[in-house]
């Protein structure tokens, strides 16, 4: 297992985390203050507190159940927080619904794969350029100049985003007919497609061989310093995590339980134990 | 890539293709220059009703089809078009006695039927919309429902270019009736004609089949393939469902003054039976299929003129051919058989290649 | 305020009678996940064998309504087998439309059979009236019968689904039909079963239906099939309770409407507060709250 090793230096923020060292000047992509959510008196978050730079990989890793895709949901207003609040690029967010936020800069891919598997591959992009590149219902139905102009603009862009994952080919066929690793790399170009800031992955590579998270892995190296924007990702496969990510954030029971980089994230007793279980005394 | 577009482009243009010859060739058996091609007295009657519903089929398919919310109210959009069309050209009739401006009181009519349907369709849209499912399909039936009883207490009535509008009423309106509650429209003059209607069968399709191939379109259909998603992705989803809905509703109403300009109407007209009439034409034809809407329009429109042979079986014979059809379209059993079938004629076809080659 | 009464009591009747037709929507809508439109029709097809085996066999009311209940729930199995069994797997639309085709063929062929006329139904109760306050209020005997044949299927279907296992089978089924089948249950006869209960509830609403409104006709069934929908959606779909609630609820609102508001708004009325009701509730009165993930 070839073990990447992580060369960024992580520094403290003056807020509740730590970023990297070349984001430091840099306003945080994303803050989260104190945020938390109650389902009936269960409090699936609570007190969760994370700043993230501008061009940082994250990890949001913790077992089965710890609250993970609830941090997303909240992130991208799919919920609304009962306590606390999130700051998308240094702008408060309390009252925004999804779509406001993703015009912020927040996009997102989902654990079980939210493709619009009636269209085709390309108009999958297309949606995600949707505010990118707009004109309005009647140049559409009219065929009005500016029609053909923004439909060749979208055209052009969505190929150039599908040639990150060399899908290209694949622009006319019907996205629910894709193999599995496909239609994830696809909701990834989507996501990219919406321009955001920062792009949440959730469990980008579930269901991937290990060739397949390898490649993976390189792809959101790549995509990070192509387009210098923040990634964070819900991962269960330590390997990806470990190797990609510059902070790691780790989850329990709706609670954040450690902070650190990689390798203070392998050697924290509580993380361990949260994984593995508490050791047996004597 | 450059394949995909002309694929839509060419399907699209096929589908305007079929609509322009059927057009046609009605002219020329209407016209008799050919011997022997004639057509029948019942059927001609049914030219203008075919294309009013066409209309109906097509936009109900932008509902339910492409924005994916079942619609069980869509007669009643026809309705407030067919009243309100009725209205406006009656009006613009009786303020311009003299004139002779048929064409622009049919325009008029069009026009105004659409945006009173198109504005009855957002009033209707707001609540509706934030349902989901069948609890939608139900509210829409509701709004159906209302619209028809509203408009059975209706009263209107015209006095030299003024309008008289009354509401369960007891006592008869000064001036011509042209509304009178649960009774027939009397005495509108007939505007309609074959070759109108035929136009707006070609703006409706041009309207919807644009919609759909564009940006708008998109997000229409991301809206109903993944809503959540959608909306991670930036598409406001209410506003592409209200879109959906108002053009829809529109679409309707210019086709329900059509229909009010032809026949005779009253509101029970336009009750459930001929939502679910309309609703039967989109799920036959195909859903989200457009040019499978103007087919099926077109044949289940004809159908029963052509069972009418079947005297009074002529109903229970369509009830069982839409059955019939519904389970060879959905069964499993019936998949197979025809997969096998299907099957057995590629075979043929290549063996035959084969052997020509060889 | 003894005509006021005298309303109530009409609506409960008439809320009644939608509340035994909504319980077989809501039951099937609940274990299917299908909305049988031929149910309405059902209803027609029972009151008219009611009224053949009383008219032209000259049977007993009651053994009319017996013969009745025996020929729908036959005919509830048979559309179920013929119609809806060969589309499990098919979208919930392609369903619909089938059984919008069953309900015109049913409405055709009572068409054929009775044909068009009006027939004018003889009650199958026919046990005078009740006169309260001397003479000021009358209270037919349909309208008790009504009334107290809706409580004891409300109290009989709900032990049915509760104790038995059949009807522990049918929570399953609705619950869950993958899962169900997993555990041994047998999904199509729970269904057939289904159907077979809502028709035979089908035949008593028409029974009662016509005795208490006697003009039957083809399209008898269909509006107050549409109601007893509505009225299953407005207290709730797949809930006994609800069925009931909603029926009877339904049943005042029409009649008060018709009374007080307008006699041609009354549809209208109906209609209105469903929309109303499914906006701020939008599962309905006790309708449970699906929430989906994210």
């Amino acid at each position: 297992m070839t073990q990447r090793k992580s060369t960024t230096k992580m520094v403290a923020y003056p807020s509740f985390s730590i970023v990297p060292e070349r984001d430091i000047n840099k306003r945080p992509v994303l803050e989260t203050r104190h945020l938390g959510i109650e389902f009936g008196g269960l409090k699936a978050v609570e007190d969760f507190n994370l700043t993230i730079g501008s061009t940082e990989i994250a990890g949001l890793i913790g077992p089965n159940g710890a609250g993970k895709t609830t941090v997303f949901n909240l992130l991208t207003k799919v919920y609304q927080p009962t306590t606390g609040t999130v700051l998308i690029d240094g702008k408060e967010t309390s009252g925004m619904n999804t779509v406001q936020a993703n015009r912020l800069g927040v996009a997102r891919t989902s654990q079980n794969i939210r493709l619009f598997g009636n269209m085709s591959v390309e108009d999958n992009v297309r949606i995600g350029l949707h505010n990118q590149i707009p004109y309005n219902m009647f140049a559409g139905i009219l065929r009005l100049p500016g029609y053909w102009k923004q439909e060749k603009k979208q055209h052009e862009k969505a190929l150039e985003l599908l040639s990150i994952f060399d899908m290209q080919d694949m622009a006319s066929a019907k996205a629910g007919s894709l193999p599995y690793g496909a239609q994830r790399r696809l909701e990834i170009v989507r996501a990219l497609a919406t321009n955001p800031k920062i792009l949440l992955l959730d469990e980008p590579a579930a269901g991937m061989n290990p060739h397949e998270t390898e490649e993976l892995m390189d792809n959101i190296t790549k995509i990070r310093d192509q387009f210098q924007i923040a990634i964070m990702l819900i991962e269960h496969d330590m390997n990806l995590v470990m190797g990609i990510c510059e902070g790691i954030c780790v989850l329990n029971y709706g609670r954040i339980i450690a902070k650190g980089t990689a390798s203070e994230i392998q050697s924290n007793p509580t993380v361990i134990e949260a994984y593995l279980g508490k050791k047996k005394e004597g | 890539m450059k394949r995909k577009i002309s694929k839509t482009f060419i399907n699209n243009l096929i589908t305007y293709a079929i609509v322009i010859i059927a057009f046609f060739i009605c002219k020329l058996a209407l016209s008799g220059d050919i011997e022997g091609f004639k057509m029948s007295r019942s059927l001609k009657g049914q030219l203008i009703p075919i294309c009013v519903y066409i209309v109906m089929a097509v936009s109900l398919n932008l509902t339910v089809g492409i924005s994916g919310e079942l619609s069980l109210g869509h007669a009643g959009f026809m309705s407030i078009g067919a009243y309100a069309g009725i209205v406006a050209s009656q009006w613009l009739g009786s303020a311009f006695p003299e004139a002779n401006i048929d064409v622009v009181r049919l325009i008029a009519a069009l026009i105004s039927g659409g945006i009173a349907a198109g504005v009855a369709g957002f009033l209707i849209g707001i609540p509706v919309l934030r349902l989901r499912g069948d609890y939608l399909a139900i509210v829409t039936l509701a709004f159906g429902e209302i619209i028809r009883n509203l408009i059975n207490c209706l009263y209107v009535s015209v006095e030299g270019g003024t309008l008289h509008t009354g509401f369960l009423l007891t006592s008869p309106l000064p001036g011509k009736k042209i509304i009178a509650g649960p009774m027939n429209t009397s005495g509108i003059d007939k505007l309609a004609s074959f070759d109108a209607a035929f136009v707006v069968v070609l703006i409706a399709l041009f309207v919807v089949l644009n919609l759909i191939n564009s940006r708008s379109g998109r997000a229409i259909m991301a809206s109903r393939d993944n809503r959540i998603a959608a909306e991670s992705m930036g598409v406001n989803v209410t506003k592409y469902k209200m879109m959906a809905f108002v053009t829809s509703a529109a679409l309707a109403g210019i086709a329900g003054a059509m229909y009010g300009l032809n026949t005779s109407i009253e509101p029970k007209k336009f009750g459930f039976d001929t939502s679910i009439l309309i609703l039967v034409f989109v799920v036959l034809g195909g859903i989200g299929s457009i040019r499978g809407s103007v087919i099926a329009a077109t044949l289940l429109t004809v159908l029963p003129e052509v069972l009418r042979e079947f005297g009074s079986y002529r109903m229970l014979v369509y009830a069982i051919v839409l059955i019939l059809v519904m389970l060879a379209r959905n069964s499993v059993f019936v998949k197979q058989i025809l997969s096998i079938v299907t099957g057995c004629i590629k075979l043929i076809f290549k063996r035959s290649r084969r052997g020509e080659a060889s | 305020m003894i005509q006021f009464l005298s309303h109530i009591i009409s609506g409960l009747s008439l809320g009644s009678i939608y509340a035994i037709i909504a319980l077989g929507y809501s039951m099937v809508y609940g274990i299917a996940k299908m909305l049988n439109f031929a149910h309405g029709d059902v209803i027609m097809i029972g009151a008219y064998v009611s009224f053949s085996a009383t008219q032209y066999f000259g049977m007993h009311p009651i053994a009319s309504v017996v013969i009745s209940v025996i020929m729908c729930t036959i005919l509830g199995i048979a559309i179920e087998g013929f119609a809806y069994k060969p589309l499990r797997k098919a979208t919930s639309l392609a369903v619909l439309i089938t059984a919008i085709g069953m309900s015109y063929l049913l409405q055709n062929l009572a068409l054929l059979i009775w044909g068009a006329n009006p027939k004018s139904f003889t009650s199958v109760v026919g046990l005078g009236t009740l006169s309260l306050f001397g003479g000021e209020m009358h209270i037919t005997s349909e309208t008790i019968v009504t009334v107290l044949a809706n409580i004891i299927i409300m109290i009989a279907l709900t032990t049915f689904i509760n104790k038995t296992k059949m009807g522990k089978a049918m929570r399953a089924v609705s619950e869950d039909k993958g899962a169900a089948e997993l555990m041994g249950i047998n999904v199509n006869l729970t269904i057939s079963m289904t159907f077979a209960i809502g028709s035979a509830l089908a035949a008593i609403a028409g029974v009662l239906l016509c005795s208490s409104y006697p003009s039957l006709m083809p399209t008898t069934g269909s509006m107050p099939g549409i109601k007893a929908f509505t009225a299953a959606v407005f207290g709730g779909i797949g809930s006994i309770p609800g069925a009931l609630i909603g029926g009877l609820l339904l049943g005042l609102i029409e009649i008060l409407g018709k009374a007080y508001v307008s006699d041609q708004l009354g549809d209208a009325l109906v209609f209105a507060v469903l929309i109303i009701v499914l906006l701020v509730r939008p599962a309905g009165l006790l309708g449970k709250k699906v929430h989906e993930k994210v």
